[in-house]
């Protein structure tokens, strides 16, 4: 039972509102900040003995070998077109798990747990055509910072981001 | 289980009495069906009706001990009729045989709806029906037993009517499902769900946004599908507990039966999934929406779901099994919910342990994988300072590969699971097309991967429903042809390398050349004279394709073959056809041993190792210059033993920076799929392994030219190559071209 549960809680998520107290991790990518939800995260480790798929989007940089699982890389910074794709041993890989898959994003760094109240939470000014915020949740402000919130379940199912078959229904 | 519990419980826990009654029923079933299937009647021996009788005996007693009245009813009338065969007050007739089997199938339908745990079919009319021909069978006897042959014949006549009525019936299901997907989203499901049968919505709730609150939604199907297929167009729906699909018995009328929707509460019972396959009214129904190949997604029919389940296979299961069940005692009161939950196919034991097996294997490979590693690791060690820690590892090599062995073997199954239901599939058919069919099994103790035995029913019955339909010849041809009247199809099922044979050879009219390539032409396929009479069988695996002159019931409409080679190849298998005209056809389907675990050559291009399964390698060589040539600029060709076959550059396929370029400075290796040949040119050969296979798209997707990937020795990821799509690189880079 608890799984739809989940499923529908996150559905609500777009709406800002309901996170009242919500966890976020967040993370660096070139100087922006970015926070995702905690409960999509599965664990954070290094970046190695990754195994290059032929043919896929220049962000996707193949798939590694997550204790007998099968998982995607994606580049954060190809993909946003922010900071120096570097790959040494400081390089940060996220394992997120979304809905049922596991896949994971390289980032600059990882820099905390905030927990943001529903009033730190302020809606996403419009870009309208400039740039697309639709998997921006919100923007948080903790003290100085700004974190850039966004829905990476929205993000990762994406069409464009060619990380699932189009004929598998979700 | 719980409303048999009740019934026929008074107060003592019963449950483990019904458990070994339902075993002990399903064994009697299958002896009668196969006693039935071997019977002449003509020379039936008195022995055989014995045991026929023994079997329904017993199952009355047993049924009527426990308070299943309507399998009493049933089989007390079926034993009065064999009494009196048996005792040559009757003659016995093939008429007979057939209500006989029919019968079974009945009582079959009723056991699975007490095995559900239901009270009773909620649909009685097939049972009374059956009655009432035994009965007509006997009062003939008795009137005149002169005439019983004619009152037989009537009855069959009847029995008939009554069939044809059924056919036009699919199985109805009612499905009842809760979640918060607003309707608009539904809306794909349902169109999926049209497909398949037609699509009643009785209640869907009030459209309003997505919700946190899930809301309740009932269908009702007609569909020739099975119960499981239908649930996998739910996959969306999370829980189990909140999607019931219960079968509603079509009344032969054709409408689906108010009264027979089959406990409404299901749904709300969030502890099962209520999967309750009544099979015996909707036998006939399933297995002519299977004939008419509507079903063009390989739906598992009800037949064999319901004739895996009760018929034939219980007393078959190999002893280890048993082995995590003691006794049918303490499974039905330690596992009451896998019981219940899987009612529908919890007939062998194998089949309920599945989730644990394949975790278990999944953990002995990522074992085998880590012991590989470690040995990796290991070899640099001085031997001298580290020995203990060395003999250790030896150890370890040796107990894995134990360990890895006997676990692999538990997924192991004889085919005769498989096999064992055709007798009556054929001769079901064979009657209907008024053919003359003897089928012969040939190695039904060659064991395969489990996965692929469940697989492998589906593609199988519709080669060997084709092999009736189009190439058994009728009886008056045949005898023209000068071929004796009856017609042979042989299921041969054997070891060869690495890989599992099964054929199906009937020696009938074969294949005609010039009428498939005609029909190619006809359909705008290219068809060139010089195709391959390979090449040329390979059509008819082709959508759409079928050179039947008309279209029966069984088969014609070109729907089912190309079903057949998907199936297949979604198993790692391949199909090969050779017939010759007048001689008869062989379709041989490869397999190989496991799902789980291939022999792979490991080959280099650059830094990156990608895996080609064994079963598609030929050989490999190192070319000479003078051998590669080129084909109007592009397309290079290498010439291995007079035959020229195209070269495919792993690097070029792959966009990878390849160490050599020359062709004559790597390696050339040769792959053959499905009569196809070419030339795979990679760096080198690293080296033989037998690797675990990893799915690609449970995580990510499917990958051109990949069919999926592995954990190398070192902990890295390799590909696993698709031959199948490779060999075809060629085709397409031409057509491209041209």
């Amino acid at each position: 039972m608890s799984e739809p549960q989940i499923a529908t809680a996150t559905a609500a998520g777009a709406v800002v509102k309901a996170h009242a107290a919500n966890e976020f991790l967040t993370f660096t990518l070139g100087t922006e900040e970015y926070g995702i939800e905690i409960l999509k995260v599965q664990e954070i480790r290094g970046y190695d003995a990754i195994t290059r798929i032929a043919n896929a989007p220049e962000f996707i940089k193949g798939i590694v070998n997550l204790r007998g699982i099968i998982v995607p890389i994606i580049d954060m910074r190809i993909k946003f077109n922010l900071g120096t794709p570097t790959y040494d041993q400081f390089t940060v890989v996220i394992i997120l798990n979304v809905s049922g898959r596991v896949m994971g994003i390289v980032v600059d760094g990882v820099s905390d747990v905030i927990t943001l109240a529903a009033e730190q939470v302020k809606p996403p000014p419009d870009f309208s055509v400039h740039l697309d915020t639709n998997y921006i949740i919100g923007l948080g402000t903790v003290d100085e910072r700004m974190l850039i919130l966004m829905d990476i379940e929205k993000l990762m199912s994406d069409k464009d981001m060619g990380l699932i078959d189009k004929s598998s229904v979700h | 289980m719980s409303n048999g519990n009740s019934q026929g419980g008074g107060g003592i826990d019963m449950s483990q009495f019904f458990q070994v009654f339902f075993d002990e029923c399903a064994e009697h079933l299958g002896n009668m069906e196969g006693l039935l299937l071997a019977i002449d009647p003509a020379t039936a021996s008195a022995d055989d009706l014995n045991a026929i009788f023994r079997a329904a005996h017993s199952m009355k007693g047993g049924a009527g001990t426990f308070g299943f009245t309507d399998m009493t009813d049933v089989t007390h009338v079926l034993e009065t009729l064999l009494d009196r065969v048996r005792k040559n007050e009757i003659p016995l007739t093939s008429e007979m045989v057939d209500v006989f089997l029919q019968a079974g199938d009945v009582v079959k339908a009723q056991l699975a709806g007490h095995r559900a745990g239901e009270d009773g079919l909620s649909d009685t009319t097939p049972a009374s029906e059956i009655c009432v021909r035994l009965q007509q069978l006997i009062d003939g006897g008795a009137a005149a037993p002169a005439a019983a042959a004619q009152a037989a014949s009537a009855a069959s006549a009847a029995s008939a009517a009554a069939t044809v009525a059924t056919v036009a019936t699919a199985q109805s299901y009612r499905i009842a499902f809760k979640t918060a997907e607003p309707a608009e989203s539904l809306e794909k499901v349902f169109a999926n769900l049209r497909v398949i049968g037609e699509l009643e919505i009785v209640v869907s709730p009030k459209p309003r946004k997505r919700g946190k609150t899930a809301q309740q939604w009932e269908l009702r199907i007609a569909a020739f599908a099975s119960a499981q297929k239908l649930l996998e167009q739910f996959d969306f729906v999370k829980t189990e507990g909140d999607i019931g699909i219960s079968a509603v018995v079509a009344s032969p009328a054709g409408a689906a039966n108010p009264a027979g929707v089959a406990d409404s509460t299901a749904a709300a019972t969030p502890a099962a999934p209520q999967l309750k396959l009544v099979p015996a009214p909707a036998v006939e129904a399933a297995d002519d929406g299977f004939g008419f190949f509507d079903d063009a997604v390989g739906v598992p029919s009800i037949e064999s779901k319901a004739e895996d389940g009760f018929g034939f296979f219980v007393d078959i299961v190999p002893p280890v099994a048993d082995a995590p069940v003691q006794s049918p005692g303490r499974r039905s009161t330690d596992q009451p919910s896998v019981v219940s939950g899987i009612a529908g196919r919890r007939d062998n034991d194998k089949v309920v342990v599945a989730p644990q097996v394949d975790t278990l294997i999944n953990l002995v490979g990522e074992l085998v994988i880590t012991q590989a590693m470690l040995a990796q690791n290991g070899a640099t060690l001085d031997p001298v300072i580290y020995e203990k820690l060395l003999n250790g590892m030896a150890q370890l090599d040796r107990n894995t590969r134990d360990l890895q062995e006997t676990v692999m073997s538990i997924r192991m199954m004889p085919i005769s699971f498989v096999f064992s239901r055709f007798p009556r599939v054929v001769r079901d058919l064979a009657s209907k097309l008024a053919k003359q069919v003897e089928l012969k099994t040939e190695g039904e103790g060659t064991e395969l991967d489990k996965g692929l035995i469940e697989k492998l029913s589906d593609p199988l019955t519709h080669l060997v429903r084709n092999s009736l339909d189009h190439g058994i010849e009728s009886p008056a041809v045949r005898e023209a042809a000068g071929k004796p009247a009856k017609g042979t199809i042989t299921l041969r099922a054997f070891h060869r390398g690495g890989n599992i044979m099964v054929e199906v050879i009937d020696d009938g009219a074969g294949l005609n050349r010039e009428k498939l390539l005609a029909k190619a032409r006809e359909r705008g396929m290219a068809a060139p004279d010089t195709m391959s009479d390979q090449e040329v069988f390979q059509l008819i695996f082709e959508a759409g394709f079928s050179t039947a002159e008309k279209i029966t019931d069984v088969s014609g409409r070109g729907v089912g073959m190309d079903v057949v080679r998907r199936n297949i190849r979604d198993m790692g298998g391949h199909v090969e056809i050779s017939s010759n005209p007048g001689g008869g056809t062989r379709i041989s389907i490869r397999l190989p041993l496991t799902l789980a675990i291939l022999d792979g050559m490991s080959v280099a291009v650059g830094e990156e190792v990608f895996i080609i399964p064994l079963t598609y390698i030929t050989e490999s060589l190192q070319p000479l210059p003078e051998h590669i040539k080129s084909i109007a600029g592009h397309g290079r060709v290498v010439q291995v033993r007079g035959d020229y076959l195209p070269v495919v550059s792993l690097h070029e396929v792959f966009n990878a920076k390849p160490n050599v370029t020359e062709f004559h400075k790597g390696i050339m290796v040769i792959l053959e799929s499905e009569g196809t040949k070419a030339a795979l040119f990679v760096d080198g050969l690293l080296g033989q392994h037998q690797v675990v296979i990893k799915s690609l798209e449970s995580n990510y997707r499917r990958v051109q030219g990949v069919s999926g990937a592995t954990i190398m020795g070192d902990g890295k990821v390799a590909l696993i190559l698709d031959v199948a799509g490779l060999v075809n690189t060629p085709k397409a880079v031409f057509a491209e071209a041209a």
